[in-house]
């Protein structure tokens, strides 16, 4: 049991969010949800498909309103898009007019850093996330893996307090993403950024997060929230054949499956 | 197969060699063909003319018209020296479709990005869009005068059109991910619209673009039929006055030149513009 009183960097509080049909029903997407994650807590959020974990990340990021309930960041409502939040998302988001320079500096110019410190920081993200030699590259020339890396690199270079990652590496081939995924750890280690991490795949879960959440079927609530006590820094590659991470994906899929087979019957 | 074969490259250039022979064959064959069907569509028609089975009177004569054109060139027109006329109608063209398509670009935007303007202006830009604008031509000249004023009027109405629905159309298709990632990245209003929005939308606009400036020229010349002193479309409706559909034929040619020349800059420009694009290269 957590205490109340202890700070999170994100917490929703009885949230609620509904839509309206183009037939005019309205359709819950969450309803009575609660989540907290603590400063540099890394949080990921498994689901049935469809059952509103995009939903989630877009309250957070203050792209959408919830009808009910509170969405706060470090304890203060959010109100609009909050400067301390990044997203990665699950499809390509970077402009594919400007090359990867221009696409990593992107956010500090928008944030009015002058142009030659912006592009200082943009060549040292570039040099981070191992794309030297490719900062005059336009995206359609990279592969998959490269681009979410240019993803990765444009958000990190604003410091975001809270990351936001919407499947974010659920479009790459299983080695790409296994690379993606241990140099995602890597600049969580030294971010030190809250993340919620929503995905489908729940060893991808697992081998990341400190905590796993695991949401109903629609309208979504959180069913069940565990803790993982993997240590770290942890080995992405081999990982997922120690024992205890199967014993704690075998706790957490039974948890899930029920979920998914309820959201089949539903339907 | 033996395409599996690594083992072989000379096998595999000798295979690429004959494919670039093979191309290079059937371009010049194409070039060949396209020059036949053009020596059979003049020569029968100036056969035509001499075996008497087409009328001059009506038709015109590829020889007469040649002539026509060197004529012009080297005495001048009826009403003036040949490159004034063309000078003229590109300029009225030209200005017509700049003034047009920075409008319509703006509008486009303007409407495309905020959602009132647009529900308060569609109405009415549909209504418009649904006059034959040529018909406007007339209130120009009234309104204008005969001067290239009126022209470039009716130019600015062909053109704005076109542009503003590609332009508008441009900005809603917009990709909503990189909008929402721009806004996160901390992009302002106006930031959005150019780093965003404006790019995006800049492919629309091009192809716009190369349809209008036809437009505008059908915008000045049809101006000029309305009542000009000066111009291509006066050249032509002098040359129908006197029955000489030579001169008609002729100045068709030279306002076909312009539009093609004008289509040849614009692609140049659309290809400098949209080098991020990874198909523009494969064009052509």
């Amino acid at each position: 049991m957590t205490a109340i009183a202890s700070p999170s960097a994100v917490a929703l509080k009885n949230v609620a969010r509904r839509f309206v049909t183009p037939s005019g029903d309205v359709l819950s997407a969450l309803e009575d949800f609660d989540l907290t994650i603590a400063p540099g807590e890394f949080m990921a959020v498994v689901g049935p498909t469809g059952c509103g974990k995009s939903t989630t990340l877009g309250l957070i990021a203050g792209l959408a309103r919830p009808q009910g309930g509170e969405v706060t960041l470090f304890d203060s409502p959010v109100t609009g898009v909050d400067r301390r939040v990044g997203f990665v998302f699950q499809q390509d988001a970077v402009f594919p007019w400007r090359d990867v320079l221009g696409n990593v500096m992107a956010g500090p110019l928008f944030r009015g850093v002058p142009k030659d410190k912006a592009e200082t920081e943009a060549r040292d993200w570039i040099t981070r996330v191992g794309l030297k030699g490719f900062e005059h590259h336009h995206p359609h020339q990279l592969s998959g893996g490269m681009r979410k890396r240019v993803a990765l690199a444009q958000t990190f270079i604003n410091n975001p307090q809270v990351l936001l990652m919407d499947e974010p590496f659920s479009a790459l081939d299983v080695q790409t993403r296994e690379l993606m995924q241990e140099e995602l750890l890597q600049l969580w280690a030294q971010a030190k950024s809250a993340v919620l991490f929503v995905t489908h795949d729940l060893d991808e879960a697992i081998l990341l997060a400190d905590r796993v959440a695991v949401l109903t079927t629609r309208p979504a609530r959180v069913k069940s929230v565990h803790t993982i006590d993997l240590p770290r820094p942890r080995d992405v590659a081999t990982l997922r054949y120690d024992e205890r991470f199967i014993a704690i994906a075998r706790k957490i899929s039974d948890d899930l499956r029920e979920e998914v087979l309820r959201a089949r019957a539903g339907h | 197969m033996t395409e599996t074969t690594v083992s072989a490259p000379l096998a595999a250039d000798g295979r690429i060699e004959t494919a670039v022979q093979r191309m290079r064959r059937h371009r010049r064959l194409v070039l060949a063909l396209r020059l036949a069907v053009l020596v059979v569509l003049i020569g029968g028609w100036e056969f035509g003319v001499r075996l008497g089975v087409i009328d001059p009177f009506f038709f015109g004569q590829p020889s007469g018209i040649v002539t026509k054109l060197i004529d012009w060139t080297e005495n001048g027109t009826s009403i003036g020296p040949l490159w004034m006329q063309i000078w003229v109608t590109i300029y009225e063209a030209g200005a017509g479709f700049l003034i047009g398509s920075a409008m319509g670009i703006l509008c486009g935007i303007a409407l495309g990005r905020n959602q009132l303007l647009s529900d308060v202006f569609s109405i009415y830009i549909k209504v418009a869009n649904s006059i034959p604008r040529v018909v406007l031509g007339s209130i120009f000249i009234v309104a204008l005068g005969l001067g290239a004023a009126s022209k470039i009027a009716l130019a600015v109405v062909m053109v704005f059109f076109v542009v503003f629905a590609n332009a508008f159309q441009g900005v809603r298709e917009a990709d909503k991910n990189l909008i929402a990632n721009a806004r996160i990245l901390g992009a302002s209003n106006w930031q959005m619209t150019r780093a965003v929005v404006l790019p995006s939308a800049l492919s629309w606009i091009l192809a716009s673009l190369h349809v209008s400036f036809g437009f505008a020229l059908v915008g000045a010349i049809v101006g000029e039929f309305l009542g000009a002193r000066e111009g291509m479309g006066l050249l032509i409706a002098t040359a129908q006055g006197s029955f000489d559909s030579n001169g008609v034929f002729a100045a068709m040619i030279v306002i076909a030149i312009v539009a093609l020349l004008a289509e040849w800059i614009l692609t140049v420009i659309e290809n400098r513009l949209l080098t991020w694009r990874p198909d523009t290269t494969v064009n052509e």
